[in-house]
């Protein structure tokens, strides 16, 4: 078993869920509640991961953090280094692809928040972080939950981003997808079979977690 | 409480609804009437800063609430008014206690659980503080609601229907020691009713809303003599 990659993932995924849920909360929020016309617009970007080929983000990435763009000499200097083939460059665009897998859960919870019971909230409270943690974060835990747990075990299975943007250099930037990839490369599949049962204990623990939460809460 | 309290002026449109609202409150208790949809619950939301109208101007105790020409706005919080509605609208994840507490985070700890205490026994639910708004009764919900929105002091208070559903006996012991209160710290009330019994046994101003518009407002026996004298022919050919 590669434990390099599997502490490299487990590091990028803690990384990963830690940040997504610090702007999926503030975002599925303002797009739960938000009244701004281009609402739509933020909702079909944020979603745009789900249905783009992984190549397809992993590539305009790619380009986004290289040295020809501006944006990429930015976040060069911002850094210190470019951040294509990087653990950095591997963490924002970790980022960026499990967005909806951590913005959709919350956008939910917060919309099945009854209305009367933020207006009563908005009634006898006139700060909104108070309202946020006092009232909505703990009506939406189960929906917190499933964002942590679907962020976290999406960026351990990512695959076409991780080799785009990351390139699979070991203790850097090769995940445990991407150990897979080279074991079966190398016809090791005795190897690759660890992994991926690995793998997919993980998830199926992580889907475990959130069943057995959604049933004892009844969402 | 002879003077002008509160001076609304309110324009605003929802669905097929035209709001042109105007009117002074001075009495301590003002009965709202008027059919569903005549735009009741719509003002009430205006005046306690849950919709925010196209124009028009709120004045609540010499302080301006709401002044759309000159961009004035208090958010609901900093209005000093209670809104307690049909639907209780309690925490689920509190018990009664913090429901009742969470207005007063201004308070120190002690004065919050005193003021919650005080709260409590006024409408006779000491023994449910410890108890999740699941585990209450719909007449013990309304009594939290109504100790949650008092607690922080008002100097308004709204009610939009809250007794609806609640047995007669149920409204009154709620009634009773709601209006006492009200009446010792001089707090105005607008109350949402159908009943007009209530307004006459309250003593109350009577402010009648049809369409969107206030059509008579003055003391209840001026105000619902007609309708009074057509429940008593009614109760006479029966």
């Amino acid at each position: 078993m590669d434990r390099q990659a599997i502490f490299l993932t487990l590091r990028l995924a803690t990384l990963t869920t830690l940040i997504l849920l610090a702007v999926a909360i503030p975002l599925g929020y303002w797009l739960a509640y938000g009244r701004a016309r281009w609402r739509p617009l933020v909702e079909a970007a944020v979603a745009l991961p789900l249905v783009l080929p992984p190549t397809v983000l992993g590539f305009y990435l790619l380009v986004l953090m290289g040295p020809r763009t501006a944006a990429g000499r930015v976040l060069a200097a911002v850094f210190g280094h470019p951040l294509a083939f990087s653990f950095a460059g591997l963490l924002v665009g970790s980022v960026i692809f499990s967005l909806p897998f951590a913005v959709q859960p919350m956008t939910s919870g917060f919309r099945s928040v009854d209305r009367e019971i933020l207006e009563a909230a908005e009634l006898l409270s006139a700060r909104p972080g108070r309202i946020l943690t006092r009232v909505l974060l703990p009506l939406v835990r189960p929906f917190l939950l499933t964002a942590a747990v679907l962020a976290f075990t999406h960026t351990v299975g990512e695959f076409g981003v991780v080799l785009m943007i990351g390139g699979g250099i070991p203790g850097v930037t090769k995940t445990l997808s991407i150990s897979i990839y080279d074991q079966v490369q190398d016809f090791a599949y005795a190897q690759a079979n660890h992994t991926a049962l690995l793998l997919l204990s993980l998830s199926f623990l992580a889907l475990l977690i959130i069943y057995g939460r959604r049933g004892r809460a009844g969402v | 409480m002879s003077s002008v309290y509160l001076q609304a002026d309110i324009e605003h449109t929802l669905g097929d609804l035209s709001l042109r609202l105007s009117c002074a409150l001075s009495a301590p208790w003002t009965v709202l009437f008027g059919p569903s949809g005549a735009g009741k619950t719509s003002m009430l939301r205006i005046l306690g800063g849950l919709t925010r109208p196209e124009r028009g101007r709120v004045v609540l105790d010499g302080r301006i609430l709401v002044e759309t020409e000159g961009r004035a706005w208090v958010p609901p919080a900093e209005r000093g008014i209670g809104f307690v509605t049909q639907q209780p609208a309690l925490f689920p994840h509190m018990d009664v206690t913090g429901n009742v507490a969470f207005g007063l985070s201004r308070l120190d700890r002690r004065s919050s659980g005193e003021r919650v205490g005080e709260m409590l026994q006024l409408f006779q639910a000491g023994h449910l503080a410890r108890r999740r708004p699941a585990d209450l009764s719909g007449g013990e919900k309304q009594r939290v609601a109504l100790a949650r929105a008092l607690a922080p002091g008002p100097r308004l208070l709204l009610l939009d229907e809250p007794f609806t559903g609640l047995d007669a006996d149920l409204k009154v012991s709620i009634l009773e020691p709601l209006t006492a209160w009200l009446a010792e710290r001089k707090i105005p009330a607008l109350y949402v009713s159908h009943d007009v019994g209530e307004a006459f046994q309250t003593a109350a101003d009577v402010m009648v809303i049809e369409r969107g518009k206030i059509q008579a407002h003055g003391p209840a026996p001026v105000v619902l003599a007609a309708r009074r004298q057509q429940l008593l022919r009614q109760l006479g050919a029966s």
